[in-house]
């Protein structure tokens, strides 16, 4: 069979991951240092297990309703409501297949090919691919170290035009750890008001924020109507792998997503939706603990980081540090490729995020503080080398 | 500063310059934390964890349990001194429930501690009955995991 002209040309045309290459070859090294995970190093806590566990063993292995079970999306507009003082009710909440599904359906929702869709970078990389599936336009907008990774008014107005159908906010920002602060919201939803761009703010990060808690570009008045938010378990919860997610937003919205998830996934699993359930009614304290454990590493490693000469902002949020190489005089990639060689220590190199990365490497801290100093020691050693 | 005691308690060996840039305050105030708890004997020391098994000396544990009659006026303190002067005794709690002290004791051989409980323990003023169970496998120790099953399964995804 002749495969490669017989794929869309959509697919055909969508970048491979470069990274996914020099990860595999970091797997097959011995003795590598990684720090390349985007995922919580924690175990998903036990109580949350044993919910999963027990609903396993009650037989409750059939399907939920499409937007998931009634009692988690009661959950989340509770949870939402006593954490980020968001008020939503049932009808504008989705249970999603992870925070992913809810980015997919939300740009699906809204997205006709020629539409162009902002997406502030460096970040995710699911962004863009999933706009150019949906036949759309992803117009990056450059967010840069001096302006602490933050989207400005400035940068926002100058990339929107008259195609443009959609922002992707998304704060805590991965890679680069930047976060919007309540006084950097008003003059983004000013720039927003008085247009018809719609919203996706990926929220997925909001419980990993310090110094402040995490404040939704839904508080300003005139964005809650236009924007959508997705959500999820996996880093709050430390609960990746189980796949779970939740959207929120205006009831059209969340009706027209619904509709698309009940074609593609019919709903999320069941198992980790009775999890869920438990995570969120009594797991707060457990969700503060692991961020005050991702706050002191945070704190340890920026400052590794600028004392072996790596300039690196001090990120608001996530678990990633962004700091920049340009003072090897090194791309990215080559940087971390020759890290890796010589020193056997495995980052991701910024440009993986977007052409705005180039010259910073992502580096995870979801690895414990011992594996965090003896990481930046070898990383030492190599900067001496050059 | 709970936070710095909860930090040494899960790795002493942190210096001050780590422990200053993970509690957000300065490596003199960290030192001078220290030194004054050191002072006030809330940090009684700082001791590894060690997987003897994996070197060739080779140690037998067992915990021990012990009845006690209670001495007029000092209670289960006098006996509980005399028994914690016993260099082998690496523990020593007095308990709620069934018997009084539980202690831990290390020895070469499993001689060395019969010979402890027959000759040292058995015999002390106070001690009516003793229980001894020998400690087959160590799991974990002082919240260190001292089997070796971790592996970093998780894929890598940007």
């Amino acid at each position: 069979m002749d495969y490669q002209n017989g794929f869309s040309r959509i697919a055909a045309a969508l970048k491979p991951s470069g990274i996914r290459r020099f990860f595999n070859v970091a797997n097959e090294m011995e003795n590598v240092i990684s720090l390349g995970v985007g995922e919580p190093d924690f175990k998903t806590p036990w109580c949350i297990r044993k919910a999963g566990i027990d609903s396993l063993d009650k037989g409750r292995t059939w399907y939920t309703a499409n937007a998931g079970l009634e009692a988690l999306r009661q959950e989340i507009t509770f949870y939402l409501k006593r954490r980020f003082d968001m008020e939503y009710t049932l009808p504008e909440t989705i249970v999603t297949v992870g925070g992913s599904e809810g980015i997919d359906l939300c740009v699906r929702a809204f997205v006709n090919p020629g539409d162009e869709v902002l997406v502030p970078e460096p970040s995710f990389v699911a962004y863009a691919a999933i706009v150019q599936l949906a036949g759309g336009t992803a117009v990056p907008i450059v967010t840069k170290a001096e302006d602490e990774f933050r989207l400005t008014a400035g940068a926002l107005r100058a990339a929107i035009t008259p195609k443009t159908k959609l922002l992707v906010f998304p704060f805590p920002n991965n890679p680069t750890g930047g976060v919007m602060r309540r006084e950097h919201l008003e003059e983004i939803a000013a720039v927003l008001r008085d247009t018809n761009i719609y919203v996706l703010a990926d929220e997925i990060y909001a419980e990993l924020t310090y110094g402040g808690r995490h404040v939704s570009l839904t508080s300003q008045p005139g964005m809650r109507e236009r924007t959508v938010v997705v959500s999820g378990f996996s880093k709050a919860y430390a609960m990746t792998g189980w796949r779970l997610g939740y959207a929120v937003g205006p009831q059209p919205v969340i009706d027209m997503m619904n509709k698309i998830h009940q074609y593609a996934l019919m709903c999320a699993p069941t198992t980790s939706q009775y999890a869920a359930i438990e995570a969120m009614r009594s797991c707060d304290e457990q969700v503060e603990k692991m961020a005050r454990e991702y706050n002191r590493r945070r704190l340890l490693l920026v400052d590794l980081l600028n004392k072996i000469g790596l300039r690196c902002f001090t990120p608001g949020g996530a678990f990633y540090a962004f700091p920049s190489i340009q003072s090897t005089g090194l791309t990215s990639l080559e940087f971390c490729e020759k890290l890796l060689h010589s020193k056997r220590v495995a980052v991701v190199p910024g440009d993986a995020f977007g052409d705005s990365g180039e010259g910073y490497v992502r580096i995870s801290y979801s690895y414990s503080v011992e594996h965090l100093v003896e990481a930046v020691e070898r990383i030492e050693a190599f900067l001496k080398e050059l | 500063m709970n936070d710095l005691l909860m930090l040494l308690e899960k790795n002493a060996r942190y210096t001050d310059d780590q422990l200053a840039a993970m509690l957000g305050v300065t490596p003199g105030e960290v030192h001078r934390q220290i030194t004054e708890y050191e002072a006030q004997g809330v940090i009684k020391g700082y001791a590894g964890i060690i997987d003897w098994d994996k070197t060739d000396k080779h140690t037998v544990s067992a915990r021990i349990e012990v009845k006690v009659t209670p001495k007029k006026d000092r209670g289960f303190e006098e006996l509980a001194e005399a028994i914690s002067q016993h260099e082998e005794v690496q523990s020593l709690y007095l308990m709620s429930g069934g018997y009084d002290l539980a202690l831990t004791i290390v020895g070469q051989t499993f001689q060395d501690i019969a010979f402890f409980v027959a000759y040292r323990l058995a015999p002390m003023d106070g001690v009516q009955s003793t229980a001894t169970h020998f400690i087959l496998r160590k799991y974990k120790e002082k919240g260190t995991l001292v089997i070796d099953c971790h592996k970093d399964e998780r894929g890598v995804m940007l």
